[in-house]
C-alpha cells in the first residue's frame, strides 16, 4: 500500500510537512494567548513570542475576577447556555417527531414551510420589531426564544426519528401507549447520541453568541461573556480598570485582555475532547439527504 | 366520495391528536420568528413607526426603494459586498477541498486523526474569539507578529487599520476558522472510494498527483457541486459577526456591507424602512442566486439541492 517510488516520498515529505504547518497554525495562537495570560508583567514587557511563560504569575486573573464585571458576565453567559439549550431541545425534538410519521396529515405542507424558512427572512429589523414587540428586549430571552429552533438541526433530526422501525411504535401503541408516551419512552431514549450532538451544537452556538446580545441588550449588566469580550479587546474600552490602578498593582493590560479570551474559550476547550467523539457523526448525520 | 374523505382526514387528525398538540409550539415558533417578519417587510413600502405597527403605518410604495439605487453610497456597498463575496468563493471555497485532499493522501492514521484535531478546534470558538486574538497578535503596537516583522524587516504592517489589507485579513480570518471543519464532508464523500481505482490507476503508471486528479477529485465531485450551490445561496452573507467586529473607522470605506449598513442604518439611526428595503433587496437576491445556480447545476445533469 506505501508508495516506495521517489516521487512518492517527496510527495509524502511535503504533504507531511503542509499537514503540519497547517495544524500549528490553528492551534499556536491559542497557547500563546493561554501563555502570555499566565505571564509575569516584566516577561511581557520584554515582548517576543511566549509559548512557555519562565515567570509565571496570575495577576491577571486575580485581577479580572476583583472587578467582577466578569464573573457577572461568565454567570450570565452559563445561564443562558444552559436554559437555552434546554429550550432548543425540548422545541427541536417535540416538533421533529411528529414530522417523522409518515401518515401525519399536512406533514409536508409543515416541512415545506420550514424549508422556506431557509432560503428566505425577514433580515434584522423585521425580526427586530417582533422580538421587541413581544416585550423581550432587554432580557435575557431574547437569547433564547427567538433561536429556539434551527430548522437545519430540525430536519436531520426528523430523519434521525424516521428511521426508528414502525414496528417498535406500533408494539408500545398496543401496550397503550399514546403518541406523547411513545415519544418519551421510545423515540427519545433510542435516539441518545443524536441528541448529545445537538445540545453540544446549541451550547456551543450559546456560549458564543455575540450579535444578538449587542442587539438585544441595552443594559450592561446583562453582557454576555463575548461583549465583554468585545469591549475590552477590540474596543479596547477600559471596563478593566483605571491605568493608575493596574500600574500600582503592576499588571500589564495586555495580559488581562489574554486572560479575558481564556475565559471566553476555557469551556469550549473543556468539552471538546468529548464534542470531537460525536461531532463528526454530527455533521455526516447532517450530510444525508432529506 | 368527497364526503368520505372528509370524515377519513376527520378521524386521522383525531387519531393523531396528540402529535398535533405536540407540533405545535414548533410550528408557533416559525409562524412568529419566521413568518411575522417576512410579513414585517411590508415597512420597507411603508414609512414605518414602532407605535403604529406593520399594519397602521402610512403606505409609501416604492420611495426607499428609489432611493436606495439612486443613492451613489447603494454602489459602494454593492460593491464591498460583491468584492468580499467573490473574494469568499476563489480562496476560501477550494480550500477545504485541498486540505481535505491532503488529509485523504495521509496513510498514518494517528498522524491524520492528530492533524484533524487541531484544524477542527478554530470552527468551535466565537468570532469575538478569532478577531480578539487576531487584534492582540498583529497590532502594531507590541502585537507579537509586528514586533517579529519589525525585527526581520525593520517594518511594521497596519494589517488591522490600512484598508488595503481589509478584505486579505477577513478571507484569511474565515480560512483559519473554517478551513478544517470544512473537509469533514469531503473526506466523509472520500470513504466511499473504490481503492481498486487506486490500484488500476497505479498499474496505468499514475503518479500520486495524477490519482488525485484522475480518481479522488471526480469521486467528490458531486459533493463540490452541492455545497457550490449552497455557497452561492448565502453569497452575499459576508459574515456579517465578523465584519461588524472588524469594521473601525478606517476601513469603512471598503469594509461596510449590506448587513452591517441595515444595522448601522435601521437600529443605530433609526431609519427603519430604508434599512428595511436594504435587507429586503440583499434577500431577493440571495433567493435568485440559489434558484438559479440549482437550476444550473440540473441543466448541466448534476443532481441539485432541491
Amino acid at each position: 500500500m506505501r508508495d516506495r517510488t521517489p516521487g512518492g516520498r517527496l510527495f509524502d515529505a511535503v504533504n507531511y510537512a503542509i499537514l503540519s504547518a497547517v495544524a500549528c497554525v490553528c492551534i499556536l495562537p491559542f497557547i500563546y494567548v493561554l501563555a502570555v495570560s499566565f505571564t509575569s508583567p516584566e516577561e511581557v514587557a520584554r515582548g517576543g513570542l511566549i509559548l512557555f511563560p519562565r515567570e509565571w504569575s496570575l495577576a491577571a486573573y486575580e485581577y479580572i475576577f476583583s472587578t467582577g464585571t466578569l464573573t457577572n458576565s461568565l454567570l450570565i453567559t452559563v445561564y443562558v447556555t444552559v436554559v437555552g439549550t434546554l429550550i432548543n431541545l425540548i422545541f427541536t425534538t417535540t416538533m421533529a417527531y411528529p414530522l417523522s410519521r409518515t401518515r401525519l396529515r399536512g406533514r409536508q405542507g409543515v416541512l415545506l414551510g420550514v424549508l422556506i424558512t431557509m432560503l428566505f427572512s425577514g433580515g434584522m429589523i423585521p425580526t427586530y420589531f417582533v422580538v421587541s414587540g413581544l416585550g423581550l428586549t432587554n432580557t435575557l430571552w431574547s437569547l433564547m426564544i427567538p433561536s429556539a429552533i434551527s430548522a437545519f438541526n430540525l430536519i436531520v433530526l426528523k430523519n434521525f426519528f424516521q428511521q426508528i422501525p414502525s414496528e417498535v411504535e406500533d408494539s408500545a401503541k398496543i401496550d397503550g401507549c399514546n403518541d406523547v408516551e411513545v415519544f418519551f419512552r421510545i423515540a427519545l431514549p433510542l435516539s441518545g447520541p443524536a441528541i448529545a450532538t445537538f445540545a453540544l451544537f446549541y451550547s456551543v452556538d450559546h456560549w458564543n453568541t455575540f450579535f444578538n446580545a449587542v442587539l438585544y441588550l441595552n443594559d450592561s449588566s446583562k453582557w454576555t461573556i463575548q461583549v465583554y469580550l468585545r469591549e475590552i479587546v477590540i474596543l479596547a474600552q477600559s471596563n478593566i480598570g483605571d491605568s493608575s490602578r493596574l500600574e500600582e498593582m503592576n499588571i500589564q493590560p495586555l495580559t488581562i485582555r489574554m486572560a479575558v479570551v481564556v475565559f471566553a474559550t476555557l469551556p469550549i476547550m473543556l468539552v471538546y475532547p468529548f464534542l470531537q467523539k460525536h461531532f463528526v457523526k454530527g455533521v455526516m448525520l447532517g450530510s444525508v439527504k432529506g | 366520495m368527497r364526503k368520505e374523505s372528509a370524515g377519513k382526514l376527520f378521524k386521522d387528525v383525531v387519531r393523531d391528536k396528540w402529535l398535533y398538540i405536540m407540533l405545535l409550539p414548533g410550528v408557533l415558533y416559525f409562524l412568529i420568528f419566521k413568518y411575522v417578519p417576512m410579513y414585517g417587510l411590508v415597512m420597507a413600502f411603508q414609512d414605518f413607526r414602532p407605535g403604529l405597527g406593520f399594519t397602521n403605518s402610512p403606505w409609501v410604495g416604492l420611495k426607499h426603494f428609489e432611493r436606495l439605487f439612486g443613492e451613489p453610497q447603494f454602489w459602494r456597498l454593492f460593491r464591498n459586498t460583491l468584492l468580499l463575496a467573490i473574494y469568499n468563493l476563489v480562496f476560501f471555497f477550494p480550500a477545504p477541498i485541498l486540505l481535505a485532499l491532503m488529509l485523504n493522501e495521509v496513510r498514518r492514521e494517528k498522524f491524520k486523526r492528530f492533524v484533524q484535531t487541531l484544524v477542527y478546534i478554530p470552527h468551535f470558538v466565537s468570532w469575538v474569539v478569532v478577531v480578539g486574538i487576531c487584534y492582540i497578535l498583529f497590532t502594531t503596537e507590541n502585537g507579537v507578529v509586528n514586533e517579529l516583522l519589525y525585527r526581520l524587516t525593520g517594518e511594521k504592517i497596519p494589517f488591522l487599520l490600512s484598508p488595503e489589507w481589509f478584505r486579505t485579513v477577513i478571507v484569511s480570518q474565515q480560512i483559519w476558522k473554517e478551513v478544517g471543519w470544512g473537509t469533514i464532508i469531503f473526506l466523509a464523500a472520500l470513504t466511499g472510494v473504490d481503492m481498486q481505482l487506486y490500484e488500476a490507476a497505479r498499474i496505468d503508471g499514475a503518479s500520486r498527483l495524477r490519482q488525485i486528479w484522475h480518481v479522488t477529485l471526480p469521486a467528490i465531485r458531486s459533493t463540490i457541486v452541492i455545497l457550490l450551490i449552497l455557497r452561492l445561496g448565502n453569497f452575499l452573507d459576508t459574515g456579517f459577526e465578523q465584519i461588524f467586529l472588524m469594521l473601525t473607522a478606517t476601513n469603512r470605506e471598503v469594509g461596510e456591507v449590506f448587513d452591517t449598513f441595515v444595522y448601522t442604518k435601521g437600529l443605530t439611526q433609526g431609519q427603519y424602512s430604508y434599512s428595511a428595503a436594504v435587507g429586503m433587496f440583499k434577500s431577493v437576491v440571495a433567493l435568485a442566486l440559489v434558484l438559479g445556480a440549482n437550476w444550473t447545476a440540473k441543466k448541466f445533469g448534476q443532481e441539485g439541492v432541491y
